[in-house]
């Protein structure tokens, strides 16, 4: 079989580690367009505080992976697909057939419609050649604006602070991560940062970027910021599908998959951040756009491709956030359903938070602040859709029990 | 033949020396809150459940970690961090569905159970045989990996 892989980002990777591990003769291409061996998105923070290098940054640490394993690495971008004749049409006007193919080309990140968006000096922190300027423009004392709160503005957040910079958040919504955690949590965040002398703007819009001369003068839709050095975008994302426009294949937000993680044209599958694929916690399809849901697609869509049917029964959402030492995180139905009852333990003094919901007696969200052990336990609960019998009302009235809970489900003799 | 850490809840008094035995070797402090075997005490049920890693075969942490941190050594099939390469995302430790790799704050770092090497301390320090070390798949174990199958996204073929 040829197997093509556009996009080796995670899932990319994942899935051609995976095709060759279930077809020992078949023939496998990963194309990626970036300048670097596949890298990974998330460690991009941890090279901008030096606690790694370039190299720490990428998904495989031996020069020869790839090769080893006979997966050939092509650096170059896809600019269509025909899926009539089963060929790729590359930026320099090459082409290239396939079997079967995935496409897994990740997500870009938005840039909100604001005058002086493209000024020198503003940012998005995405790929590691913006990192590299963030790394350069991010100096000990400069001022720099993070435009969003959300998930991914939030990792970047802790990044700039240990620069050392001076950092001011502005963030549209009422609270920081609005689509990770409720609002009991995101200002418990809130707080904490402010405690730690950044500058939070919940509630705020940047309306107008400028140049001064000494710098970049945001316009704000109330208040004023000081002159900024450096203002990093981080205002959400979107699958990169823009390609395959007139190819057929159906797309919503992403590529819209089945739970074979197949497309609607046959022989071609989606894995990642391009995915449209169904989510664990709703049913639903969605684009997650998380690092343990593109693994996952990579690894079951290479399986069904392979020949081996295996169905996808859904990714869970879930976040994990350090916030200049306060760990937090979500799972699924964080925020409730309907019909589903909350239990909560809030300890604003200590920064300590704990909420769970079920439905029945069943755990379906959690989320948490200020907790780091045993935080897996709330996924296996999630996802193994475990009827918690009398521990659930044990846990209405006292939810850190969750970890007593969980082994003593585990262990069936337990109740 | 690949051991395991197999765990008899029934023979456990909840000494911790284990707790404490682990976190000396491992982190060179008395402390368990950085051990990686943890005693759950159910004092309504006079029941003590020490719980570990159980070295899955999906290896959940393995699979999301973004660096290549954590590997599976081929003969023993341990999951082993390497903390020259972890960088402290804690990915694995929300991907996890058993909740046994956790973040030391301390260092930065993820830790997990790695069977010392191949001469797990917990097991030495056990004074009543709760934790053995054997070549069998043996009971209490087996519940654990069932439940483990019952987590799993999809069937897992094996390679
Ligand atoms: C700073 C930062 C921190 C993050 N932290 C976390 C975190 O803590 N936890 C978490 O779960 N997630 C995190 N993420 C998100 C995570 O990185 C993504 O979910 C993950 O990278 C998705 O993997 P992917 O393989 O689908 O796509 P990508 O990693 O985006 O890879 C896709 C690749 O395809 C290439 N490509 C696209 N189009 C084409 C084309 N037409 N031709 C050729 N190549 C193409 C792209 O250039 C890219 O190299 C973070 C992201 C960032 C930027």
């Amino acid at each position: 079989m040829n197997y093509v892989i556009i996009g080796a980002g995670p899932a990319g990777v994942v899935a051609a580690e995976t095709l060759r591990k279930h077809d020992a003769k078949g023939s496998i291409t990963l194309i990626g367009d970036e300048g670097e061996p596949p890298y990974s998105r998330m460690a991009l923070p941890y090279y901008l505080i030096d606690k790694i290098s370039e190299q720490g940054t990428y998904l495989r640490q031996t020069a020869d992976h790839y090769d080893n394993l006979k997966i050939k690495y092509r650096q170059a971008h896809v600019n269509s697909v025909d899926t009539k004749a089963k060929t790729l049409v590359f930026g320099d006007g090459k082409t290239l057939k396939y079997g079967k193919l995935l496409l897994a080309t990740g997500a870009h990140p938005i840039r909100p419609p604001v005058t002086g968006l493209d000024l020198p000096g503003v940012h998005t922190c995405w790929t590691l050649e913006d990192a590299r300027k963030i790394h350069q423009l991010a100096q000990s004392g400069a001022h720099v604006v993070l435009m969003g709160a959300g998930f991914i503005g939030s990792i970047v957040l802790e990044a700039l602070v240990m620069k050392g910079v001076s950092l001011s958040v502005v963030e549209m919504e009422d609270r920081m991560v609005p689509r990770m955690m409720d609002d009991i949590a995101g200002n418990m965040l809130k707080n904490w940062c402010k405690s730690k002398g950044v500058r939070v703007l919940t509630g705020t819009r940047i309306t107008e970027l400028s140049d001064t001369g000494k710098g970049l003068k945001v316009g704000l839709n109330k208040g004023k910021l000081p002159v900024a050095q450096l203002v990093v975008v981080a205002a959400g994302v979107q699958s990169n599908i823009g390609f395959l426009k007139g190819s057929g294949i159906k797309t919503d937000v992403g590529v819209l998959v089945d739970d074979r993680l197949q497309s609607n044209v046959e022989d071609v599958y989606a894995a990642g951040d391009v995915a449209q694929a169904k989510d664990l916690s709703t049913g639903e399809r969605n684009v997650l756009a998380i690092q343990p849901a593109a693994v996952e697609h990579g690894r079951l869509a290479a399986m069904n491709m392979a020949g081996l049917d295996t169905r996808h029964r859904g990714s869970l959402p879930m976040n994990i956030l350090d916030t200049l030492g306060l760990i937090s995180s979500s799972f699924g139905q964080w925020m409730g359903t309907k019909g589903s009852e909350t239990a909560k333990m809030v300890d604003k003094k200590n920064y300590r938070y704990l909420r769970l919901e079920f439905l029945g007696d069943r755990l379906i969200g959690a989320q948490s602040v200020g907790m780091s052990d045993h935080l897996g336990m709330l996924r296996g609960l999630i996802q193994s859709e475990t009827s918690l019998g009398p521990w659930k009302q044990t846990l209405m009235a006292s939810p850190s029990r969750i970890a007593e809970a969980y082994v003593a489900k585990m262990h069936g003799s337990l109740g | 033949m690949q051991k395991t850490l197999v765990i008899d809840p029934g023979k456990c008094t909840g000494c911790k020396q284990c707790e404490m035995a682990c976190s000396y070797v491992k982190e060179g402090t008395f402390n368990p809150s950085k051990s990686r075997i943890r005693v759950f005490d159910f004092h309504t049920e006079a029941r003590f459940v020490p719980y570990t890693c159980t070295q899955c075969d999906d290896a959940w942490c393995q699979q999301a970690c973004p660096v290549d941190a954590i590997t599976t050594d081929p003969v023993s099939g341990v999951k082993q961090v390497h903390d020259n390469l972890c960088v402290g995302c804690k990915v694995c430790t929300i991907a996890c569905p058993f909740g046994t790799i956790n973040y030391n704050v301390s260092t930065g770092k993820v830790i997990k159970c790695d069977h010392c090497g191949g001469d797990p301390e917990c097991v030495k320090a056990c004074p009543t045989q709760a934790i053995v070390y054997s070549d069998a798949e043996q009971a209490g174990f087996d519940k654990m990996r069932q439940w483990a199958a019952k987590t799993d996204n999809a069937p897992q073929t094996t390679a």
